[in-house]
């Protein structure tokens, strides 16, 4: 039930605040109640989560499409509520965001804003292949529009060509979920493991581009460019995440043998997409553009996290996801409140913004500072642990990580430094004000709780994959290849009932 | 004494509701006072469609075997009681949207008349069970639909809508015709079920008269290469009969096709599957690149109707109990979508004066947020994206198409929905994303007219679009119970 009350909570939002006349101030502030009660939902589920056990927790199934054996079917497991934590997280903050900039035509605004939380949420719950599929093109269906209509001036192109990639990747998935799901079964906590390349080819190539992984993130630059900032936040802090959970959740745990046939090819393009990614977003000239640039470096690390495939680097993983998802939604927001002061995003134009804007200066310095993984921050954590990890599975894979982070700091600096020091620039007017309160409350909740996992990183690493936790880690004892395995058990594929026996026989 | 067949009324009960309509409407079209003379004609075209649609729902109630009625002319069955339901509902929806349709000329009894009329003669034709009574309704219909699109003779592209689909549908007709007599000519029978097994599977006569019986159908299904007439025909018609024609004929025309082809031919199977997946291929192919560059909006959905032929012919394609249930499934919400779209497209002509174009529809969702939202809806219908019924439609054809052992369509039809969200979607782009014209905005400040009847036909399409999502059993129940009695 708790599920699907996080489900139909925002759905009921998105209702209310579509029908509900008034001034602008009033919608916005009823959808942000919303978002905040969903909020208070997750926590209360994380609060009853039972870290322990390894089976779907809160889970609801009722009979949808009998014919074909599909069900609505949801529940939450380890990694999922932390990722549908972010997610609220972030789509608070974003909706705040959009209250303070006050958006046009509010009603249909955050209508959509709380539909695109309601799929999202959808998306990391579901536990039926087509059911995941509706919430993953349901994504779509907002994030066209709130593009389309609240972007920027080129925000046509930038629909277009968005829509032409994702949904190129997602309609190819469809006919591999529709032939897979026939053959092996459509509710993934019983479906049978496959081992056709073809079909984890479908499945990789829509999270390929939605993630996106190195070929396939030609439409990243002008998405993330064109967005509203908040749904640029969304974009690349959360949905960005919908991919990287396509890919633990399916395409690792459904394919181990394609999985383990294609790893070279996937930590290989995650390296070339991590390094390209890196020099991008040290040449990008505008703001969004490093933010964007970096985001696809960083979700290459991430990638070649989950496809090292150990202990280390998954919960790596988790932890980086949700690090980057909170950082660059930051950034983003950020880069919204200098676009903001000066209309330009262009590096160019900016410069000098610290004099007598301490407040702007701090944010920015403290959240890069994050961002480059600076040691003590989660960051850091997320980072050195998919480091280890991919260390173990070949040293040689960690040498483009190592690279990145130091390549990280370069175009990260280089952002602060064109920001706020230097002359001047020509778009910085005097009477641009400092931070005021209502984004520093927005920004700063975010900037908290990238400090909290700072000081506990462990919150999520160790409480993602939950056989993992129960046995003593030991590292040393177990070769790379078993401990492959150990990572794939922990996604819960057995069912909910005897999904225990999978973290006990380690 | 002439002996006479017994008469099972019921079987003929929501045909002859409406015929009762048509002979209502024509006789209101004299007698009654000019001024009241619409009201009553469209009272009574309503109520035959009603009446249809709950005899239909009586007679798919109390049809649980399916059998041979009226010297076996009829088939009494559930496939036919479906399909009658189908019709009348979108009849019925298209009989509320075609109230506040305007005319320069007084033809408002005749346009009610001739419109029950099409939605008798497609009942008769669903539920035909030899290819005389199949021939006679499909005449039926045809002709009360040619006189239909050509009612509003001043207008010139309706005199060219009528005239082109009378020549190419006549043309079609007459293949038909001679198809059946090659199949009359092998079997010595036009009893549907009599001639499965009457002659060698590889005759000659037969097999050509199976494929001229095939491309009589894909005339009206407006599948390709057959779909020649359809885009002029869509779009000179009056608005709210290209709903129709897209909701309804199209979907008889694919049922009769597979229950012919599946009560009559099934020895040839092979041959009919392999045509369908070509026509399917075809149709898509063409379909999709033609309405991409479309900037008529009636046009365009004319070209998307005929990509929409290719995904219902996946379900003949697959010949299958799984495929009849998709195909009866998918044409629901399709049905509702179709008559929904033309409503709002018969709105924005009203308010304009002029056809809708993908320009002029620019502010159209910021003017009339509600009209906007169905009509994204409609949109993301056809286009098969979820929180329609549309994607259930989807899933339900490519698992047929699968089971059937047909996966390469499965990839055609992903990229054919792919290149159909390049149109589907420039629509919700002109509705939303377009500035709209200043000077045209300025002008436009007048009070919306708001046509009571037009809202409730495109809101109840919006509630069989979505609710055929969220509440999928029953009518899975109802296609199960239809699909169960075809020989498949």
């Amino acid at each position: 039930m708790l599920t699907t009350a996080l489900i139909c909570l925002p759905l009921l939002g998105a209702l209310s605040v579509f029908l509900l006349p008034g001034p602008r101030m009033w919608v916005g502030s009823l959808a942000l109640f919303f978002s905040l009660a969903e909020l208070a939902l997750w926590v209360s589920s994380l609060i009853r989560f039972d870290f322990g056990s390894a089976r779907i927790q809160f889970e609801q199934q009722h009979s949808w499409i009998s014919d074909l054996g599909i069900s609505y079917h949801v529940g939450l497991f380890g990694f999922s509520l932390w990722l549908v934590g972010l997610t609220v997280v972030v789509m608070t903050a974003a909706i705040a965001y959009g209250l303070w900039s006050g958006r046009e035509r509010a009603n249909a605004y955050y209508a959509l804003m709380l539909l695109l939380l309601a799929a999202i949420v959808g998306v990391f719950t579901a536990q039926d292949l087509i059911l995941f599929y509706v919430a993953y093109e349901a994504m779509m269906i907002p994030l066209y529009v709130l593009i389309g209509v609240w972007g920027g001036a080129g925000r046509l192109r930038a629909t277009f060509k968005f829509v032409a990639y994702t949904m190129a990747g997602s309609l190819l998935m469809f006919a591999t979920i529709v032939i897979y799901g026939l053959s092996h079964g459509f509710d993934l906590a019983t479906a049978q493991q496959s081992g056709s390349v073809w079909l984890f080819l479908g499945f990789a190539a829509a999270f390929a581009v939605k993630a996106p992984l190195f070929p396939l993130h030609g439409w990243l630059a002008d998405a993330y460019r064109e967005s509203p900032p908040e749904v640029a936040a969304l974009l690349s802090g959360v949905i960005s995440k919908v991919a990287v959970f396509g890919f633990l959740r399916i395409a690792l745990t459904q394919f181990p043998g394609p999985t383990h046939d294609l790893r070279s090819l996937m930590l290989a393009l995650s390296a070339v997409g991590l390094v390209y990614g890196s020099l991008l977003a040290f040449r990008a000239p505008d703001i969004r553009g490093v933010v964007a640039y970096s985001s696809l470096a960083q979700m290459s690390l991430i990638g070649l996290g989950v496809f090292a495939q150990n202990e280390l680097s998954l919960s790596g993983s988790v932890l980086q996801m949700v690090n980057h998802g909170l950082v660059s939604a930051a950034l983003f927001l950020l880069a919204g409140v200098i676009e903001l002061r000066t209309s330009t995003g262009a590096l160019s134009r900016l410069g000098g913004m610290a004099r007598g804007r301490p407040i702007l200066a701090s944010l920015i310095i403290s959240i890069g500072v994050i961002s480059l993984a600076v040691p003590g921050s989660n960051a850091f954590a997320g980072e050195f642990l998919i480091l280890a990890g991919v260390f173990q599975q070949g040293w040689g894979w960690a040498i483009p990580g190592l690279v990145a982070m130091v390549l990280a700091a370069m175009y990260m600096l280089r952002l602060v430094s064109a920001l706020l020091h230097r002359e001047v620039g020509e778009a910085v007017t005097k009477k641009a004000p400092d931070v005021l309160l209502p984004e520093l409350c927005v920004i700063g909740a975010l900037l908290g709780c990238m400090l909290a996992l700072s000081v506990w990183p462990a919150a999520i690493s160790k409480h993602s994959f939950a056989c993992l936790s129960q046995p003593p880690v030991t590292s040393a004892g177990i070769s790379s290849q078993s401990k492959a395995q150990v990572g794939l058990a922990c996604v819960p594929r057995a069912g909910s009932t005897t999904a225990t026996t999978t973290g006990t026989a380690k | 004494m002439i002996r006479t067949p017994a008469i099972d009324w019921l079987t003929l009960a929501p045909s002859l509701a409406l015929l009762a309509a048509t002979i209502a409407s024509l006789m209101a079209a004299v007698l009654v006072p000019e001024r009241r003379r619409r009201n009553v004609s469209w009272f009574f075209c309503l109520a035959g469609y009603a009446g249809a649609f709950a005899a239909a729902a009586i007679l798919f109630d109390r049809s649980p075997h399916s059998r041979g009625v009226i010297a076996n002319a009829l088939f009494r069955d559930r496939y036919g009681a479906l399909a009658a339901m189908i019709v009348a509902g979108v009849g019925l929806l298209t009989t509320l949207v075609y109230y506040g349709e305007r005319s320069t000329v007084d033809r408002v009894g005749e346009r009610f008349a001739l419109l029950a009329s099409a939605g008798g003669g497609m009942i008769l034709f669903a539920q035909s069970a030899n290819l005389l009574t199949l021939f006679l309704g499909l005449e039926w219909l045809s002709i009360s639909l040619y006189v239909l699109c050509a009612l509003e003779r001043e207008r010139p592209e309706a005199i060219e809508a009528g005239f082109k689909y009378l020549i190419v549908g006549g043309f079609s007709s007459a293949i038909l015709v001679f198809g059946a007599a090659f199949v009359y000519g092998a079997t010595g029978t036009l009893n549907l079920a009599q001639i499965a097994g009457k002659a060698p599977s590889g005759d000659l006569f037969l097999i050509t008269g199976l494929a001229m019986i095939l491309v009589g159908f894909a005339f009206k299904a407006s599948a390709a290469p057959f779909h020649t007439w359809t885009p002029d025909v869509y779009q000179g018609a009056a608005t709210p009969v290209s709903g129709f024609m897209a909701g309804a004929t199209k979907a008889v025309a694919l049922l009769v096709a597979l229950r012919v082809l599946s009560v009559s031919f099934s020895a040839q199977e092979h041959l009919w599957t392999s045509a369908a997946a070509a026509l399917a291929v075809t149709s898509l192919v063409v379909g999709n690149l033609a309405a991409l560059a479309q900037r008529d909006l009636k046009r365009m959905l004319a070209y998307s109707s005929i990509s929409h032929a290719g995904f219902l012919l996946f379900a003949i394609t697959a010949a299958s109990s799984l495929g009849t249930r998709a195909l009866l499934y998918y044409l629901i919400p399709y049905g509702a979508a179709s008559v929904g779209v033309f409503a709002l497209a018969a709105l924005h002509e009203r308010e304009l004066g002029e056809p809708a174009t993908l320009d002029n529809l620019a502010g159209f969702g910021w003017r009339r947020p509600l009209s906007g939202i169905a009509l994204w809806i409609f949109m993301l219908s056809f286009a098969g994206f979820p929180l329609t019924g549309g994607f259930v439609g989807k899933v339900y054809l490519f698992a047929a198409a699968y089971r059937s052992g047909w996966t390469w369509l499965l990839i055609v039809g992903a990229v054919a929905t792919l290149v159909s969200l390049g149109y589907y979607l420039a629509v919700v782009r002109a509705i939303y994303m377009r500035p709209e014209p200043g000077e045209k905005a300025a002008a436009k400040e007048e009070p919306p007219l708001l046509d009571r009847m037009l809202s409730t036909a495109v809101f109840a399409a919006v509630i069989v679009t979505v609710g055929s999502f969220f509440a999928v059993q029953p009518l899975i129940d109802l296609a199960k119970h239809a699909a169960s009695q075809l020989p498949l």
